[in-house]
């Protein structure tokens, strides 16, 4: 700690290029923060899938449908407990950017397979007889304000009604909370009666299955069982594990771990060589009084560490401010993401990543310190 | 009185390139306690060299050099930058005091390599700038400061350790006369008062 004072001194003694440096490097962890972040929150999203649950899909592709009359063969297999359904909505509030996530659904079924949703029994009541009822999630409620009793408004990308109308009314009846998945608090479901009565095309099918087994461990002898009831139709299916399948939709949209992975890669090598030639810049400025501190007695190895000391002093300050920033903005991507604080494990990471950051940056410089020969350094040789 | 510096038959010579060049030839030299030794001579007459010698900043490429009794030429460089840290207070003609530190900081570098507190480490560096008059420039930094000014932290700074041994180079090279006069008067009244 004493010799706290002398690194603080020596980092801020060319404070535009320091300042200039500490930019560079909270910029880079900003963006891991926000990237890796989002990333982990999908993780974490993918690790919470319930293990008793098996989604299964038209094989051609998830976007593909599966007739209705499915459901009920699937309800008659050996350790299947319950059978739920699920299309994809595709809709949206006033503005396209306004996505919500909906799904039409049967409130007995829903129930069943989704524990994990909390829905006091009036409201489930309540949704099971009113043909436009919707339980929205708590977020998604607080979002944009709605309350039990409102006629929401949604239009619908995919979905069209007979008369060419894609815009559908719904009277929110009630307002479920998720306390162990946290990221499905944005979700919001309907009756899918009225969804089948009232679309335009499709009828009578859905868009995947929902099936809840007994014993994990049959899950793959079931999920075989089911691909092997419906082989050879018209609609054969894909049956995955839940992880599974939320692991193919995220790829749907991207390998979201390789793009970050890439892009931060990118970002960090860059920054490898930004901060290593400050370092160098700043240790070969000062190599006069690096010789007097050791004139004065201070070791070889003392001189290393003050130089390694300095550079994990500025990675760690400007890891932090960077984290610090990207935890600030974290809770906007709530609507996107459904988390509202960065991930601990983020902020774990992003340390270990700057200590391995200053260790890459810092070495050689402060190799180069060690190695400082007094009197030439001195005489200016 | 002992021979607070001694040396023998001390060779010292630099390599620079395919060339070697000889700067001491087998001298001899002893150094009373209590001494104020001035050495005088031309550029390039091996001044600095000797200097270094004895202040443990270089080794010898022949010889002995012996300071308060310790063989220090065949101590390795981890030992001499404790000796150094022990005994020797250095005072360079450009100051080079540290410019991001304050002449407080500057004087308090010697103590931070000792086990004192912080309250003893601040008590010694005050002792050490009330010595050479500069009490009231503890918080400036060293481009707040004179010449003269400087070269006193500097001082104190060799000072601070209680040093065996005090060695000076050039330290009025980059004064004006009076300044000059001031500084050696300031190292002679040191060498009576505590040498």
């Amino acid at each position: 700690m004493k010799f706290l004072p002398l690194i603080w001194a020596a980092l801020w003694r060319k404070k535009t290029r320091t300042v200039f440096t500490l930019a560079s490097i909270m910029v880079a962890f900003l963006l891991f923060g926000m990237l890796q972040g989002v990333n982990a929150a999908f993780n974490a999203t993918v690790d919470r899938a319930n293990v008793n649950r098996l989604i299964v899909a038209n094989s051609v592709s998830f976007t593909e449908s599966l007739p209705y009359s499915y459901m009920a063969q699937i309800e008659q297999l050996s350790g299947v407990s319950a059978v739920s359904q699920q299309n994809w909505f595709g809709a949206y509030y006033q503005d396209p950017k306004n996505f919500v996530f909906s799904f039409p659904a049967e409130p007995a079924r829903w129930r069943r397979v989704s524990p994990e949703y909390k829905l006091p029994e009036d409201q489930f009541d309540a949704w099971a007889r009113t043909r436009t009822g919707a339980v929205i999630g708590i977020d998604l409620a607080e979002k944009y304000g709605w309350k039990i009793g409102d006629r929401v408004p949604l239009h619908s990308t995919i979905w069209t009604k007979p008369g060419g109308s894609s815009d559908w009314e719904f009277d929110i009846v009630g307002i479920y909370t998720s306390p162990d998945s946290p990221t499905r608090g944005n979700q919001f479901f309907f009756n899918y009666a009225y969804f089948d009565e009232a679309r335009s095309f499709n009828k009578g099918r859905v868009g995947w299955y929902i099936v809840q087994v007994q014993d994990p461990r049959q899950s793959a002898q079931i999920a075989a069982s089911i691909d092997k009831l419906f082989g050879n139709s018209t609609d054969e299916t894909e049956t995955k594990t839940e992880k599974e399948f939320q692991q193919s939709f995220l790829k749907q949209i991207g390998d979201i771990n390789f793009i970050v992975t890439r892009i931060l890669f990118a970002v960090f090598f860059a920054l490898l060589f930004a901060t290593g030639s400050s370092l160098m810049q700043s240790v070969r400025e000062r190599i006069p009084e690096l010789a007097v501190l050791k004139t004065l007695g201070f070791s070889d190895g003392r001189v290393l560490w003050l130089v390694l000391a300095e550079s994990l002093m500025l990675c760690l300050l400007a890891a932090a401010l960077g984290l610090a920033v990207a935890s600030a903005l974290f809770p906007s991507l709530k609507g996107a993401i459904g988390v509202v604080t960065l991930p601990r494990v983020v902020i774990i990471e992003g340390a270990a990543i700057a200590v391995l950051l200053a260790l890459a940056t810092g070495l050689l410089p402060a190799w180069r310190a060690r190695q400082l020969n007094i009197v030439d350094a001195l005489a200016g040789r | 009185m002992a021979a607070i510096v001694s040396l023998r038959n001390v060779v010292k010579r630099y390599t620079r390139g395919k060339h070697s060049v000889e700067v001491l030839h087998g001298l001899n030299l002893d150094i009373e306690t209590g001494d104020f030794v001035a050495l005088m001579g031309p550029s390039g007459s091996g001044k600095t060299t000797l200097l270094n010698l004895i202040g443990g900043l270089d080794t010898a490429s022949g010889g002995e050099v012996s300071v308060a009794g310790e063989r220090i030429d065949s101590l390795s460089g981890g030992q001499l930058a404790k000796w150094r840290a022990r005994h020797v207070g250095f005072v360079f003609q450009f100051y080079n005091l540290l410019p991001q530190l304050s002449a407080e900081r500057n004087v308090e570098l010697p103590l931070l390599l000792t086990s004192l507190s912080a309250a003893q480490r601040k008590k010694n560096v005050q002792t050490a700038l009330a010595i050479v008059g500069l009490s009231d420039r503890a918080k400036h930094k060293p481009t707040e400061l004179s010449g003269g000014q400087a070269q006193r932290v500097a001082i104190a700074r060799a000072l601070v350790s209680d040093p065996t041994l005090l060695v000076c180079d050039e330290p009025t090279g980059d004064l004006d006369r009076a300044t000059a006069d001031e500084i050696l008067g300031l190292l002679q009244s040191l060498n009576r008062e505590q040498g």
